[in-house]
């Protein structure tokens, strides 16, 4: 496997920020409400993530190693700010759709994890590749998680969809009547749902390591006389 | 990036490497926060056009174009700062006429106590008492959970939760019932997100509790002079 595969692994699953790192978990529980808003949110911080691990992986020389912490949040920060003034003022109608959510990725901290963890100790490419990849492997679970709130909760997919395209509209796929189902949509929901989704990877990841062990055994059985 | 380095153990070294640090430091804040402020004077001017533009796209959804016959951008007010109103700057309020006659105000209000913070509001009340619409200008509410505030987000296209209070005057709902139902009052609040809809609720009533106090003044006022009245609690 080279580099760039494994970086790619380890965002869209194996370290997965919300799956397996757990991180990010405060925007995450609080945006997934719907499909839409979830990769809105999805979208913005793929960005954020990018800018923040491409300046850090460029700057890292210049960063002292006992303040690296501060330094890392000023300047994720800043980033974040910034991305968010020239979207209003150069993306507008984007910014109509992605602008409330741009601020609330600051509270992100898998922003940092991966700064920290990735981009302080690698060079430009690798460190753009992680920040995408990690944020793919943030956008399908918070899609998934948005869909399934969305559709438990009021019985709708792509509910918002006019906002990004207008032609196009949310989907009633539950009857008219379905009288919604609150819990889903309030916070409680969002723990309720990521923790089957965390369950489902657990359960997933367990499989695999019993088939490997199994091949494994298979491939070469333990001697006869050898000790239980 | 530097490893860790090893503490030495005279005072001096300690200080030199402290004040160093801390220089680093605000080398850093000094070049980002240089950025940010370069970034905040680039884009300024088309924030300010883009929220212009927003502002008069929701007077046009207040105010019905029927319903006024001047030129209402130019028969404006200027409002001092109004603690009443939760307006902590100087803003506009419009007057709009028809045939000459008082037809409607149209003025900019705020929560502070939205659950993202202040809620900016835009109004315009009749002048037989009721108030015509009510749209939010800006705030910072929970997406997908306070949002429906305004309706852009409301899932419930056909009659936002907002539209609840075109057309209601203290003639058929009193001043004391103008509240969310959570509190006793006439107007639907979302389950889950009462604390939005309270702060529009309370916000909007006290804009128009101002407005049916102080309109015989600003409709006599002349154009482009400046109100400065703090209004008292009607």
């Amino acid at each position: 496997m080279n580099a760039y595969k494994e970086i790619a692994w380890n965002g869209l699953w194996k370290q997965n920020s919300i799956l397996a790192q757990l991180l990010g978990l405060c925007p995450l529980l609080a945006v997934s409400t719907t499909l839409v808003n979830a990769v809105s949110l999805g979208l913005a911080t793929i960005l954020v993530m990018m800018l923040a691990n491409f300046a850090i992986s460029a700057l890292r020389a210049l960063i002292p190693y006992e303040i690296r912490i501060p330094v890392f949040i000023l300047i994720i920060a800043a980033l974040v700010t910034m991305v968010d003034l020239a979207f209003n003022a150069f993306l507008h109608d984007l910014y109509l759709v992605l602008g409330i959510f741009i601020p609330l990725i600051v509270t992100n901290c898998i922003v940092l994890a991966r700064v920290e963890a990735f981009a302080a100790k690698n060079g430009l490419r690798a460190s753009t590749v992680d920040g995408l990849m990690m944020g793919v492997g943030f956008v399908w679970v918070i899609a998934l998680l948005g869909a399934v709130r969305e559709f438990v909760g009021q019985g709708t997919v792509l509910a918002g969809i006019e906002m990004v395209f207008p032609s196009l509209s949310g989907i009633q796929v539950l009857p008219e009547d379905y009288p919604g189902f609150l819990i889903a949509i309030l916070p409680p929901g969002a723990f309720f749902v990521l923790g089957l989704l965390i369950a489902g990877r657990n359960w997933l990841e367990a499989r695999a390591n019993q088939r490997a062990l199994q091949k494994r055994l298979h491939d070469h059985p333990p001697a006869a006389n050898a000790p239980a | 990036m530097s490893e860790p380095i090893d503490i030495p153990r005279r005072e001096s070294g300690v200080f030199r490497i402290s004040v160093r640090t801390a220089g680093i430091m605000l080398a850093f804040t000094l070049v980002f926060t240089a950025l940010m402020a370069g970034t905040h004077k680039l884009t300024a001017p088309m924030l300010a056009a883009s929220a212009l533009a927003e502002k008069q796209r929701l007077i046009g959804e207040v105010l019905p174009a029927a319903a006024y016959d001047n030129e209402l951008m130019a028969d404006a007010i200027l409002l001092a700062p109004n603690r009443y109103l939760g307006l902590d700057d100087v803003t506009s309020l419009w007057r709009a006429r028809k045939n000459g006659a008082p037809a409607a105000l149209v003025l900019e209000t705020a929560a502070a106590n939205g659950y993202g913070g202040r809620i900016g509001l835009i109004v315009a009340v009749a002048a037989d008492g009721r108030l015509l619409a009510v749209r939010v200008i800006s705030h910072k509410e929970t997406p997908g959970l306070g949002d429906y505030i305004d309706p852009k987000k409301d899932r419930n296209k056909a009659r936002p939760w907002i539209t609840q209070f075109s057309g209601k005057g203290f003639e058929s709902i009193a001043r004391d019932k103008w509240r969310v139902k959570k509190d006793g009052g006439q107007f639907d609040q979302m389950a889950g997100a009462t604390i939005s809809a309270r702060a529009v609720t309370n916000a909007s009533g006290r804009a128009l509790a101002w407005a049916l106090e102080n309109r015989e003044t600003l409709f006599a006022l002349p154009a482009n002079s400046r109100f400065e009245a703090d209004g008292g609690k009607p």
